[in-house]
């Protein structure tokens, strides 16, 4: 054992030090955050704000266009509750039909639905963006939620492969207790898939938090923006130079995702090298 | 009511939403944007017949198309290989049985966490600047500083290193996949004197071909439709030169800022015929280099 020392040394020396330089990037926008916006250029090689300053924490929550930054945050908080619900009760629903149900055309509908995972979202962008402003939901989450209502590919296929491990005699032995198919669902399937609706939760609202496209495309009142678009409007009207207050939001903007990951790690790590997920 | 009968409908009202939703937000505006796609259609008119014309401008008429393909097609083939190769040397270096592994895992992971927010790519954009912290560290090894915003092939390199950074997903699943490897698949292999690449190349590799197949193919899409770096820390014009035009954002400017609508729904379908023959490619070649456990058993 005493031999080997040496070399573990070395590989945390290694490893670990690899793992500074890579979030490096994130430290330094961090640190920069509390830096006077005019010496963040100036003093970029340094990881001391000097003087330390939370002005720019201020100046940003103010937002723009009469809009603080809390509305940008309370806007995205109801589009994520809006695809959480969306996706938590399509996608259970129907992965119980796929993953338990006997009926004809299952096999197609499955493969069909592997095939939609692959489909790029362009091939369908520039119809769908018509016949949502021909129903007049331009401006509004509708185009942006309603589509959730109609399940996930991904996460289908992640509660399919799930709910496949558990034993069907508990559905049997349910359905001699005179049980329905739906109270099956309800009652036996539904309280064994909890991780793996809190692995669905969590990477919805992983990618609805950083969605910009879909806010780009559909949502052009400030008072509507959300958390990616606000910072995105903040890049835009970067003539004035105030990075300082941009970084501040974006480091406000990061995190929540953070503190998730820290808390549901198990989940995440699991719903990545189980279904390949991407995160 | 017979029991095929309920069983059939039970399942169709479970699957249901899958079946509307399909037909309503994938069937019918893929068959939208197929015909649109040989049309002239403007945003306030109604859309004209042109039969090919717009397929054929593309390849013909608009150097911005040929170019932001090829931008794309470089960005697509120097970046996802590298990002697998980078995740695969990364997840062999974690996969020992050290304690701090775990902690290693999930720092190694958290740019693929962020990576794909709207404040990532500001940052990634400033830490590029002129007086950024990577011009910082090339002096300080004594090379010269780059205007990633002046050259377009430095700008495009810049989005290339954005997305190698973001290993971290595919490292967890290679990890899993090696894990999953029996040690006395190797043990026996040392007994036998295999060094290091033999072990590799005859055991580690095959045994992950699956694992990396099923990589190779998602990982290859998405990059083919990356849309916010780019738009990002271009500031939506796909500079410099457009030199990170990619074929995403170029088809976003052309639908939603000029309004050429049939011209970008042609575009689409190209993409889609790409990334078709792509995974094509990837599926009918596996079978040479993907090895399957139950294969010879």
């Amino acid at each position: 054992m005493t031999k080997r020392r040496p070399r573990y040394f070395l590989y945390h020396i290694l490893v670990g030090g690899f793992a500074v330089l890579l979030l490096y990037p994130v430290i330094w926008l961090f640190v920069s955050s509390f830096k006077e916006s005019g010496d963040i250029f100036i003093t970029a090689g340094s990881l001391i704000p000097n003087p330390f300053t939370l002005l720019n924490y201020a100046q940003g929550w103010e937002g723009f266009g009469g809009y603080g930054f809390g509305t940008f945050i309370k806007n995205t908080i109801v589009f994520v509750i809006w695809m959480l619900l969306g996706h938590l009760i399509s996608c259970s629903l129907i992965a119980f039909g796929f993953a338990r149900l006997k009926f004809v055309g299952r096999g197609f509908w499955f493969m069909i639905m592997l095939v939609t995972l692959m489909l790029p979202y362009e091939v369908v962008m520039i119809p769908q963006y018509i016949i949502f402003s021909e129903l007049g939901w331009l401006n509004s989450l509708k185009p942006l939620v309603v589509p959730a209502f109609f399940g996930h590919p991904f996460f289908i296929f992640l509660l399919v492969q799930f709910i496949r491990t558990i034993p069907r005699e508990l559905d049997e032995a349910a359905t001699i207790d005179g049980a329905n198919t739906f109270q099956i669902f309800y009652k036996v399937i539904l309280p064994l898939i909890v991780p793996a609706l809190a692995t669905t939760a969590i990477f919805t609202f992983y990618w609805t938090w950083d969605n910009l496209l879909g806010p780009v495309l559909y949502l052009n009142s400030p008072e509507k923006y959300t958390v990616s678009m606000a910072l995105n409007m903040f890049l835009s009207n970067e003539t004035v130079s105030n990075w300082g207050a941009m970084f501040a939001m974006s480091i406000v903007t990061l995190v929540p995702v953070f503190v998730i990951f820290f808390i549901f790690q198990r989940y995440v790590v699991e719903g990545i090298s189980t279904t390949g997920l991407k995160g | 009511m017979s029991s095929r009968l309920r069983s059939n409908l039970w399942g169709y009202l479970f699957i249901g939403p899958f079946i509307i939703g399909f037909l309503a937000f994938t069937i019918i505006p893929m068959l939208a944007s197929l015909y649109f796609s040989f049309t002239d259609y403007g945003l306030f008119d109604d859309p004209v017949w042109i039969g090919f014309e717009n397929y054929i401008k593309m390849f013909t008429e608009d150097p911005r198309y040929i170019n932001s393909l090829k931008v794309t097609i470089i960005y697509v083939f120097a970046g996802v290989p590298l990002r697998l190769a980078f995740a695969l040397l990364v997840a062999m270096l974690l996969n020992v049985g050290s304690r701090a592994v775990g902690w290693y895992r999930t720092l190694y992971y958290l740019p693929s966490l962020i990576g794909g927010s709207v404040a990532v790519a500001i940052m990634w954009r400033n830490i590029f600047g002129d007086d950024g912290i990577v011009n910082i560290a090339l002096k300080t090894m004594g090379i010269d500083s780059i205007r990633w915003f002046g050259e377009p092939t430095a700008a495009l390199w810049m989005l290339i290193f954005l997305s190698i950074w973001q290993f971290g997903s595919s490292m967890l699943i290679f990890l899993a996949g090696l894990k999953s490897i029996p040690a006395s698949f190797y043990e026996a292999a040392s007994v036998d004197g295999a060094n290091f690449f033999q072990k590799f190349f005859r055991i580690t590799l095959p045994m992950l071909s699956p694992v990396l197949l099923f990589n190779i193919i998602m990982q290859t899409i998405s990059a083919f439709m990356t849309f916010v770096p780019a738009f990002i820390i271009s500031k939506g014009t796909g500079g410099p030169l457009d030199g990170t035009l990619l074929y995403s954002l170029y088809l976003f400017k052309q639908g939603f800022e000029y309004f050429n609508m049939g011209y970008a729904s042609a575009m689409a379908w190209v993409m889609l015929v790409i990334v078709g023959i792509l995974t094509g490619i990837i599926f009918l070649t596996s079978k040479y280099w993907v090895h399957y456990e139950s294969e010879g058993k």
